[in-house]
């Protein structure tokens, strides 16, 4: 069982999220439909297979450009605010990542305080505001309280997917405050958040990768 | 699902084609998906850079030519296009004096173009900005995205654009924007939701006898959802809160009836005539007006009603000469 992330590993954690984004595209679309506008499936699918065909066709040589390679392409391939918010979280952890070719717990426990503070920062959303960041700020949390203890990686990320999970089952009775849903006031009760869904995907297929 | 179509996610790029291929006055480039002026405009002149989700036409590629936009960038289906295709446009049209970015407020919309006048500036580009937020159905606080930008970006498009024909610099383009930006506010209601391509299906259920009201345009529900009423009723609930949010009584009001898509002429004009009885009771002075579709919901049927306070000055400009696809008048 590895425990430090490497490109081989990262290029693996893309493409399952990319295939957990394939299945659940009808799902996020529907989530989406109910408060947004419905494109939330179609865009980070179309989005997420820029980034794996090109991380595929020039295989980064460190972590840094493999993280800048993904932010880049989903900045330049999603559109809307997932684009923006997905694509700065992933060229912020390219930022703190460099020119490592490895990332052990802590080292990518830093990568991922600051994809988040990127995320708050590009989309201005605070906890309880019914977006991704209800999903990424626990399991960031969750992750750093078993990366304290020693970890194993695969500890860290399992309480982080969990963390994501809950996250995003908790954004269901919120009242959006952020993007699209939050047109419908009052009437984006109820529903749960497509973003924070993704984002769990993004936590649970990280953990799959260390299991 | 029933739509002229080849393959749901090649709409976009398909129909841009044909655009390019029905209006000579425009070059598209396929590949960055951008609306130009075929002449582009001549050096000193501040260009208009506009964008956002297809699926509003003929808002905002049908708005480039003469008297309006220099180019126009086409996002996919209700998402705003991405920085690069921004980022291209802006190089592409400006003539040393400047590029006004004109983008209504939707998050995806203001963070792409955020991230595009960035890049912009950083390649020696003068960029300033200016986002709608119109739409009074939506509350506005410091806690919320704020109010949507919706059909007084049309209003704003051919009045700043008419002053960037005449020569007016970036600051004094970029007040201008501003002031019409301050003093439109608009109000929409929808009696069916619109049908995605990629989604397929229509984007929610509404029954027969009901419709929603305080609706965007992205064919995402409104505020709330009432009975289907006549049109009569439906004006007042248009012009209503419009009124409680701002006095139009003061000076002269451009009205803009505008369709979401599948509404015919007959029904849109029926609504302004209604609209027009409740604007003349309440003292309000309607020197212009616009009916029709020109910033839909792809096959929604609806209207959204859009009111601006207008000086002589603005009026000069709405009334200057504009050759674009969608909107064509003067020469």
């Amino acid at each position: 069982m590895p425990d430090a992330w490497d490109v081989p590993l990262l290029t693996e954690w893309l493409t399952g999220f990319r295939d957990a984004v394939d299945q659940a595209g009808e799902e996020l679309t529907a989530l989406d439909s109910a408060i947004g506008d419905a494109d939330h499936g179609s865009n980070m699918r179309r989005g997420l297979a820029a980034a794996v065909a090109a991380v595929s066709q020039a295989p980064p040589a460190d972590c840094g450009a493999f993280f800048k390679t993904v932010g880049m392409s989903l900045v330049s391939n999603v559109g809307g605010a997932s684009g923006p918010l997905y694509g700065t979280l992933f060229l912020r952890m390219g930022t703190v990542a460099g020119t490592a070719g490895t990332l052990a717990i802590q080292l990518f426990g830093e990568c991922l305080q600051a994809g988040l503070d990127g995320l708050v920062q590009r989309g201005k959303a605070q906890p309880g505001d019914k977006t991704m960041v209800d999903a990424m700020l626990p399991a960031v949390r969750a992750y750093d309280e078993v990366a304290a203890d020693g970890g194993p990686m695969v500890s860290a990320l399992t309480a982080a997917a969990q963390a994501a999970a809950q996250g995003r089952d908790g954004t269901t009775p919120m009242e959006a405050k952020k993007g699209r849903a939050s047109y419908l006031g009052e009437r984006s009760v109820g529903h749960q958040d497509p973003g924070a869904t993704s984002m769990t995907l993004l936590f649970e297929t990280a953990a799959k990768v260390f299991a | 699902m029933k739509k002229f179509i080849n393959d749901p996610s090649a709409v976009v790029t398909e129909a841009l084609a044909g655009m390019a291929a029905a209006h000579p006055s425009l070059r598209v480039d396929l590949d960055q998906r951008v609306v130009y002026r075929a002449r582009p405009k001549p050096d000193g002149r501040v260009a208009l850079v506009s964008g956002g989700g297809s699926g509003h036409e003929p808002m905002h590629g049908g708005f480039v030519g003469t008297g309006m936009l220099d180019a126009a960038c086409a996002g996919e289906v209700f998402t705003s296009p991405v920085p690069d295709q921004i980022l291209a446009a802006t190089k592409e049209v400006d003539r040393g004096a400047g590029v006004l970015h004109i983008v209504k407020n939707y998050t995806g919309d203001v963070m792409n173009f955020e991230m595009a006048a960035e890049l912009a500036a950083a390649d020696g580009i003068e960029v300033a900005t200016v986002v709608t937020a119109d739409d009074v159905a939506v509350q506005d606080s410091t806690y919320t995205a704020g109010r949507r930008g919706v059909g007084v970006t049309v209003l704003l498009e051919k009045i700043v654009g008419a002053a960037a024909e005449s020569g007016a610099d970036l600051e004094s383009l970029t007040a201008l924007a501003r002031r019409v930006a301050e003093g439109g506010r608009s109000m929409g209601v929808a009696l069916t939701s619109g049908t995605v391509p990629a989604a397929g299906q229509p984007t929610f259920d509404l029954p027969e006898d009901q419709m929603e009201v305080g609706i965007g345009i992205h064919g995402e529900p409104g505020r709330r959802r009432e009975p289907l009423a006549p049109a009569h009723e439906i004006a007042q609930m248009l012009v209503e809160p419009i009124l409680d949010d701002a006095d139009f009584t003061q000076g002269d009001t451009i009205a803009f009836l505008n369709g979401m898509g599948a509404t015919p002429e007959i029904e849109l004009y029926l609504m302004y005539g209604e609209v027009a009885k409740i604007l003349a009771d309440q003292g309000i002075t309607v020197a212009r007006t616009l009916v029709g579709s020109y910033m839909t919901s792809l096959d929604m049927s609806g209207c959204s009603l859009t009111l601006l306070s207008a000086d002589d000055e603005l009026l000069r400009w709405w009334d200057a000469p504009v050759n674009t696809p969608g909107l064509r008048w003067g020469r």
